[in-house]
Parts: C-alpha cells; sequence; structure tokens
C-alpha cells in the first residue's frame, strides 16, 4: 500500500490501470472540445472532415470564425469587464478582511468568521436569487417613493459584478488570511522600531510581505469570476458574459466556433492557473 | 485612538459585504417566500409557497430526487477519487506526484461550460463513444448516451472531482508513512491498515470533500439541463423557471428557501457527524 | 536614582511596573544605566524580563513608573520616535530586502537623502566586519552574519540605547561562544549603552559591565559578574548563578555573620551570613562545587574550616569542567566537587576513598524561605 510494503505485481498493475483510465476520463472531454475545433465540419461531431482554421478565422457565412463573431468577442468583453472588476473588489476586501481576523480581537469574530465562510456552502443559484430579490425590492421602493429608476439595482453587470463578489471575496479572504497567519509580527515590530509609522511599516514589511498571496488571490477570483454561471445567470441583464453567451448558443445547437473559444479559454485558463500555482510553491518555499 | 479607528475601518468592509450581499438577500429571500398571491398585484403572508410544494407531486418528487441523485454522485465521487488521491499522496514520488496533483487541478480551471460541452460531443448520438463502439463492432447503429440520469451522473462526478481530491490528498499526504509501516509490522492485512488507521485519518478530508461535492451538485445547473436534456427534473430548473419563465418570484423564493435549508442540514449533520466546524472543513485557506 | 545629575545615565527606570489583569510581570523596578556600558538582565523564562524589554522599547505600555532616557521620560513618546532600537529575538530581518535596504530601512524613514544613506550603509558594514555584503539576500547570509546585519541595522540610527532581546538563542553553541566576544567588542567599539536580557547565565557574565538578575518581576540583585558570583544577595542569586551544592539546615551558633549550621543530615558546617540570623534560624546553605578542595589524606584539608571525608561515587568527566560526587556522612549524601586538572587526581576512581574541606567564607547561607 506504500512503497515500502510489497504488494502483488498484478494488484499493483491494476491499481495503476485505474489510475490510467482516471486520467483518461479527466482529459477526454478536453481533448475533444479541442480537436473538434479544427474540424472542417459544420458540426463538432464525428465523421472527421479534415483540419481546418476557419473556427478561428473563417469570415463568411456560415463559417465566422471566433475572430469574426461579433456577439462572441463582446461577450469576451464584457467577462473581462466583470473579472476585472470582481477581482479588485475581492483582493481589497479580502486583505482588509485578513487583517481583521488575523491581527484584531473582537467580540463576535469567531461568529463573523463562520458567516464569512457561509457563502462556500450556499448553491450559487440562491446567491443569485437572493441578491436579485432584494436589489430589485430596493429598486421597487425606490421607484415608488420617490419615481426614479435605479438600473444599477435592475438585472445587469453591476449585479452580476455584485452577486459573484458574494462568494470570491470569502476565497480572497482565505487566501490572503493564510499568508498574513505566517507572518512573523516581530517583522512589523522591527519597522515601528526602526522609525516607521503603523501605516508606513504595513506599506513597507507586510503588504510586500502579502504580495505573492495577493496576486494569487486575484488570479483565482479572476479565473472564478470568468467561469462563473450559476450566480451569473440569476443576474444577467442585457449585456452577456460568455459563459451566459456560450450557453444561449449550445441551446440552439452547436457548431465548432464553440470548440473554438473552449480551446481558447482553456489555454488562457491554463496560463492563468500554472502562473497561480507557481506563485503558490515559490511562497512556501 | 487612531487603533480604534482602524479596526472600524477594517469591519466596514466585512459588515457591508455580509450584511448587503448575504444576511439581507436571505431574509428577503425568507421574508418574499411567505408572500402569497390573493390577486394581481396584491399579497399576503402566508405558507401557501410552501403548501404547494408538499401538495403538488412534481416539486416533491423533483426534490427528493435532487437530493438522492446528489448523495449517489458525491458517494461516487467519493468511491472514484480516493484511490486516485491514495495514489497521488501515498505512492506516487517526487515530480511525478507534483504532475499528477496539477494534472488533477487543471480542468477544474477550465469552464464548467465547457467541460459539459466536452460530455455532450462524446456522448451525443453522433458522438465520439457511440462511432468508436460502431467501428469497434460493438454496436450495429449509433447510441444516444445522452440525455439520462447515467449521463447527468458522469457530468456531476466529473465537475466535483477535483473538490472531493484536493482535500483527500491535503489530509493522505500528512500521514506519516511509519504510521501505515506499524499497521502491516504489528500483523494487520492491507484492508485492516486502511479501514484502522487510513480512513480514520481521512476522515476530515473525506468530510470536506463530501460537503463540497453534495452542495456543488445540489446546486448545479449547467450539467442536469445540458446533459438530461428537458426531462432532467433538476430542482434548480423549478427555481430558474419559477423566477425566469413564470416570474412567480414567490413561489421560486419558496423552492430557494427549501433548497437552501436542504443544502444547510447535509452540511450541518456532516458537520455534527464528526465533530467538526465549518472552520475546519471548508476554511484551510 | 542619583535625582542630583540626572543626564549621566543613559536609561532610567523609576517603580515602572507592568500588571496584566491580576498577574504582575514587573514590579516596581528601579534601574539606572550608566551611558556607554553593557548592561544585562538575567532571568529564567517567564521572569518578566521580555516585558520589562518591550516597556523600553515602547511596545508595552507600563502601569505606572517612569522610563528616562537621557533624562527625558519617553512614556508618551511611541515606539518608533524612540531613541532606543532593538535587536529582535529571532532578529526580525525583513526577508523581502536585501541586506544593504535592511539596514537602510530606518535611514529612509528619516528622509535621509539616497547616497548619504548608501554610505552610512556601507559604513555600517564595514564596522560590523562585512564589508561589500549589502547586495545580498537575507536568505543567503550564514547566522553570525545575520546578527551582525541585525546589530549594524540598529546601530546605523545611532541610537542613545541598544536593547537585544536573547539574540544568540538561535545560534548554535560554538557560534554563541564566538559572538558573546563578538557583541562585547562591537559594544566597545560603539560606545553605545546595550541593554542584553538572557537567561543564560554564561552570556550575561562574559559581557556585562553589570547585571541585574531578575526573577517573578523584580529584581533580586545589580551588580558585577564578580558580586553575583562571589556576594550573591539572595538564595535565588545563588542556586541561579552558577552551580552550587545545597543543604537545609538550623543555625546553632551565631556570631556577627560567622555562623555554624546543623544540616538536616546531621552535618556541622562552619559558614557565613548576614548578621540578623539568630541561632535556631532555618537557613539554606550554599557551597560551590569549585570551592570544595580534594585531598588524598586528612592533612591536606587541615587548614580548611570545614572538613569531611567520604567515597568517590562517580567521577564524570568532561575536560576543564569535570566533576566528581562524593558520598559522605552518615547520610551518604551526594556532594558535588570540582574536578582539580592539575593530574594528581586523574587516577580517581568510584569507591576510593578521599578527603575533601573548604572555608567558611565560601559557605553562604541564607535564611530559607
Amino acid at each position: 500500500m506504500i512503497p515500502s510494503i510489497p504488494q502483488n505485481p498484478f494488484l499493483r498493475n491494476a491499481y495503476r490501470a485505474y489510475v490510467g483510465l482516471f486520467f483518461i476520463y479527466l482529459a477526454a472531454p478536453l481533448i475533444v472540445v479541442s480537436v473538434f475545433a479544427f474540424n472542417d465540419s459544420l458540426f463538432p461531431s464525428l465523421p472527421w472532415k479534415g483540419f481546418t482554421w476557419d473556427w478561428f478565422f473563417g469570415d463568411t457565412d456560415p463559417r465566422i470564425g471566433l475572430f469574426h463573431d461579433r456577439s462572441l468577442l463582446n461577450a469576451i468583453g464584457v467577462s473581462v469587464f466583470v473579472a476585472f472588476s470582481v477581482t479588485i473588489l475581492s483582493v481589497a476586501v479580502g486583505t482588509t478582511n485578513a487583517f481583521l481576523f488575523e491581527r484584531e480581537k473582537f467580540r463576535f469574530r469567531n461568529f463573523a468568521y463562520v458567516l464569512m465562510l457561509t457563502p462556500l456552502v450556499v448553491p450559487g443559484i440562491i446567491l443569485g436569487i437572493s441578491i436579485l430579490i432584494m436589489t430589485n425590492g430596493v429598486a421597487n421602493r425606490a421607484y415608488d417613493a420617490f419615481g426614479v429608476e435605479v438600473d444599477l439595482l435592475r438585472p445587469g453587470l453591476p449585479l452580476v459584478v455584485l452577486g459573484q463578489f458574494s462568494f470570491i471575496a470569502t476565497i480572497t479572504t482565505l487566501v490572503i488570511s493564510a499568508r498574513l497567519r505566517k507572518f512573523d509580527v516581530e517583522l512589523e515590530e522591527a519597522a515601528l522600531n526602526l522609525g516607521a509609522t503603523r501605516w508606513v511599516a504595513v506599506r513597507t514589511i507586510t503588504l510586500p510581505y502579502l504580495a505573492p498571496a495577493m496576486i494569487g488571490a486575484g488570479i483565482v477570483a479572476f479565473l472564478m469570476s470568468f467561469e462563473n454561471f450559476n450566480t451569473t445567470l440569476m443576474l444577467v441583464g442585457s449585456d452577456a458574459p460568455l459563459t451566459i453567451a456560450l450557453f444561449d448558443r449550445l441551446k440552439e445547437g452547436s457548431t465548432p466556433v464553440l470548440n473554438a473559444i473552449s480551446l481558447m479559454l482553456m489555454i488562457v485558463s491554463a496560463l492563468l492557473a500554472l502562473g497561480a500555482i507557481s506563485l503558490q510553491r515559490g511562497k512556501s518555499a | 485612538m487612531s487603533r480604534r479607528l482602524g479596526f472600524y475601518l477594517l469591519l466596514a468592509p466585512l459588515v457591508v459585504w455580509l450584511g448587503a450581499l448575504l444576511i439581507i438577500p436571505h431574509i428577503e429571500l425568507l421574508l418574499t417566500s411567505l408572500q402569497v398571491k390573493v390577486k394581481p398585484r396584491v399579497y399576503e403572508f402566508g405558507f401557501g409557497n410552501y403548501a404547494a410544494f408538499f401538495t403538488e407531486p412534481l416539486y416533491w418528487n423533483t426534490f427528493a430526487r435532487t437530493a438522492l441523485m446528489s448523495i449517489a454522485a458525491t458517494a461516487l465521487t467519493l468511491i472514484v477519487g480516493f484511490p486516485i488521491s491514495y495514489y497521488i499522496a501515498k505512492l506516487a514520488r517526487g515530480r511525478s506526484r507534483a504532475i499528477l496533483f496539477v494534472l488533477c487541478l487543471l480542468p477544474f480551471w477550465v469552464s464548467e461550460l465547457v467541460r459539459t460541452f466536452g460530455w455532450m460531443i462524446l456522448l451525443r448520438e453522433t458522438g465520439v463513444v457511440s462511432n468508436t463502439l460502431q467501428w469497434l463492432g460493438l454496436s450495429s447503429g449509433p447510441i444516444e448516451f445522452l440525455y439520462n440520469d447515467a449521463a447527468i451522473m458522469v457530468g456531476l462526478v466529473y465537475t466535483s472531482m477535483l473538490f472531493m481530491v484536493v482535500p483527500l490528498v491535503t489530509t493522505l499526504e500528512s500521514l506519516d508513512d511509519s504510521y501505515i509501516e506499524a499497521g502491516y509490522d504489528l500483523g494487520g492485512n492491507g484492508f485492516a491498515v486502511m479501514r484502522e488507521i487510513v480512513i480514520p485519518h481521512a476522515m476530515p478530508g473525506i468530510v470536506t470533500g463530501c460537503i463540497v461535492v453534495f452542495m456543488l451538485s445540489l446546486g448545479n445547473y449547467l450539467t442536469p439541463i445540458l446533459l438530461g436534456g428537458k426531462d432532467s427534473l433538476w430542482f434548480t430548473e423549478q427555481i430558474y423557471a419559477q423566477f425566469i419563465t413564470r416570474f412567480n418570484w414567490e413561489q421560486g423564493s419558496a423552492f430557494g428557501f427549501l433548497l437552501l435549508v436542504l443544502s444547510s442540514l447535509i452540511v450541518w449533520a456532516g458537520l455534527k457527524l464528526t465533530g467538526q466546524t465549518l472552520g475546519q472543513t471548508v476554511g484551510r485557506g | 536614582m542619583t535625582p542630583e545629575s540626572p543626564v549621566a545615565y543613559d536609561l532610567e527606570c523609576r517603580s515602572l511596573t507592568k500588571s496584566f489583569d491580576d498577574f504582575v510581570a514587573v514590579q516596581s523596578i528601579d534601574l539606572a544605566i550608566p551611558a556607554g556600558s553593557f548592561f544585562s538582565i538575567l532571568g529564567p523564562s517567564g521572569c518578566g524580563k521580555t516585558t520589562l524589554l518591550r516597556m523600553m522599547a515602547g511596545f508595552v505600555r507600563p502601569t505606572s513608573g517612569d522610563i528616562l532616557i537621557k533624562g527625558r521620560s519617553v512614556l508618551d513618546v511611541p515606539p518608533n520616535k524612540r531613541p532606543v532600537n532593538m535587536v529582535f529575538q529571532h532578529l526580525a530581518l525583513f526577508p523581502m530586502m536585501s541586506v544593504a535596504e535592511n539596514i537602510g530601512y530606518g535611514l529612509r524613514r528619516r528622509g535621509v537623502p539616497r547616497e548619504d544613506i548608501a554610505r552610512r550603509v556601507e559604513e555600517a558594514l564595514v564596522r560590523v566586519g562585512l564589508p561589500g555584503s549589502g547586495g545580498k539576500r537575507i536568505s543567503q547570509i550564514s547566522g553570525g552574519q545575520k546578527q551582525r546585519v541585525a546589530i549594524a541595522r540598529c546601530l546605523v540610527l545611532d541610537p542613545d540605547v541598544l536593547l537585544l532581546d536573547e539574540p544568540l538563542g538561535a545560534l548554535d553553541l560554538k557560534l554563541r561562544e564566538h559572538m558573546k566576544v563578538e557583541l562585547k567588542k562591537l559594544q566597545h567599539e560603539f560606545g553605545t549603552t546595550f541593554v542584553y536580557i538572557t537567561h543564560d547565565q554564561s552570556e550575561a557574565l562574559v559581557m556585562s559591565d553589570r547585571v541585574a538578575v531578575m526573577n517573578a518581576g523584580r529584581f533580586e540583585q545589580v551588580g558585577t559578574a564578580q558580586d553575583l558570583y562571589y556576594r550573591p544577595a539572595t538564595a535565588f542569586v545563588a542556586a541561579f548563578v552558577g552551580e552550587s551544592n545545597k543543604w537545609r539546615g538550623k543555625v546553632e551558633t551565631a556570631d556577627a555573620g560567622r555562623l555554624t549550621v546543623l544540616t538536616e543530615d546531621g552535618v556541622r558546617i562552619a559558614g557565613s551570613g548576614e548578621a540578623a540570623l539568630a541561632a535556631g534560624a532555618t537557613v539554606d546553605v550554599f557551597v560551590r562545587p569549585e570551592a570544595v578542595a580534594l585531598s588524598r589524606d586528612a592533612a591536606g584539608i587541615a587548614s580548611m574550616a570545614n572538613r569531611m571525608d567520604g567515597a568517590v561515587a562517580s567521577v564524570l568527566f568532561n575536560g576543564a569542567a569535570s566533576r566528581v560526587l562524593i558520598k559522605a556522612g552518615a547520610a551518604q549524601a551526594e556532594i558535588d566537587v570540582a574536578l582539580p586538572q592539575t593530574g594528581e587526581f586523574n587516577d580517581l576512581a568510584p569507591g576510593q576513598p578521599i578527603h575533601f574541606g573548604w572555608s567558611d567564607a565560601q559557605t553562604t547561607c541564607f535564611r530559607a524561605g
């Protein structure tokens, strides 16, 4: 069961085969999505009709490639905007939360900590509808009382940003707190002792120390926002982020342009994820 | 003093975040679910929406079905994922361990939509699996693998796998090999060592994984819709339908609240059974 | 302590007290450290010495009392404005900065021009014996070099007082021995007042001009290393500084500090103690292992006030610090005696009879507490 304990060779090989099968299971859907991005056919399915770049660069109907598909490009733009906003908000709040939970002693600290974790165990769709109901209620009351229509509180990108932020902030808080917990407070005292004010000590010593965790948390937040579907679905207005746009296309019937964009997504995600993992490595070393 | 001021500045983002995006929305959700429509635009306080849930067999069956399928998906994910986690944590060494672990993580960074799309390409009538079977002569005509419970299961297990493997690998890695060696040295066989040493040690990871996987399955929307088709009968579809298609927010809120109660209950029971806290399970940074 | 010339002292504490809830960590400490001296505070862990040091640095606010630096109270001066700097227990070198950036940190906070910083940092590096190491990362330098960087980082700011919080604790034995000498040399060169806290008596005794022995929040004795060693003021100091044989007994006769004591084992010992001790008082008697003379025959110790004979129980060989345990008297009590390395006793073996004795002046008696 561990290398130092001898094991029946048949069992050992069966075990290895199982592990191999598992990784085929993991890779299979990703591989077929990628391969069919290059199939010279109107449908992402067999038979294989030869290799083409059309689904990336084609510009004539019905073969409009990813880079000429205005609505998809627009959806990517929307997703980037949303993900960027969510990242900034989540990292900022995650950082203040980390200082709050790691440095301050206050009543209800444990209660607040558990509450802070709950967005992780609330289904995303429920986060979505509860925020939808609340903002809609506020907007209705504002309309009834003042006769003004607050567009900001109706389904649309601001709500999508808030909805995603509501649970991604938990994750950034956890990542940044974990790093701050390892920080030796003696370093900050040393800075004070050498003449720094409290804020300067935090800026010159603590924040540089936290930077890898903040960047890592930012990457995670960006990816989670970019890929979010459930919460977004309930809060989206007329501007659809990429996942929603893809979902609508998928319901209509798919063309290999969806494969093309999926492949691009995979490459970008993989690069960002590898970046996040190597940051994680760097800081533990 | 400025120290107090600093504390309140750190506290403010947390209070705004949890208050405005978690607590108040969920209170509004509960209140909305208790509004019963008596005539157009007129509502009364009452439990009618909940009564409708219990009297309409479709709602009630969908709810039970979602819960049971989620439990099954959780169990299946654990059964499939445990040997893999054990292999990564205890049998793989050095570089190959790191590579296997990263390979497990990478698909998670690809959008769920892309992964599900991959399964559609594999499983549909004109898909890769069907064609392969025909090519191998195992089937005389195309077979539809999509739009049934098994397809939903495959998708759910796939989507959830990483949330099971990561906590399992983490806890199994923390089990020192010498305990396993001691177990054998004292006369235990593979089964006994697994049952009395490895699994008890891995229990925190098992619970964490199961809680997260169950929650994700329960709240999943994409996989049942895309792989299970029109008749997938997943409870989140009911919520979506009430909110978006029928615009019956009161009924939808009641459904949402019931789903929230179910998921919280399972999380709570899982924690109670193993004597852990939320902070210990999902709070590990 | 001497109010007529307060400026002669770099650092003074007046009835300094710190209590946490119902626990008094530091109790009414009075202390005055002359400019340019090396002052150590020696005590077991938990005696309050760290709290005392952190009050001096400004990280802990005293419950009552006053702290003066160069004659001026610093109670209301925050830690970043106090003219004291501190070498932390784990050094607290900033890991994300180079050696030069670490040393320049305080200068940058003062807004010193960039080129001045570079010059002063290099000067400081030269003075601590690390010229040209400014570009190195903290993780690239050795433990002893880290010590010197931590000291340079403080001394470059030219503080009135340098506080050191057991900075040698993390080093291995050989390097620690080396750094003791090094620290003393650095202090001498810079002429800065050092306040050094430690639980290691050898660090305190070797380096310090004066040492305060601290116990349970109070100073037991303040004096030179020799004072503490030869003339301990309390039983705690006698037991804590150096090794001792210790017996409990009753005073039989007392004559102006010259005592005879009958120990619980029934041995009569001649010793010395404070004049207030009278017959009948219960006392603890301390005799250092190296105060005891060994002899093969009774004549060799005839001049000693205390003379005994017994049998060698075991020889604990440890080079210059070798010991011999002797069983003596009716109770067969074990006595710890330093083994002279003159060669005379090299063949000593367990079971051999031996005579030993010591003078009454080196037998210190304290009222048992």
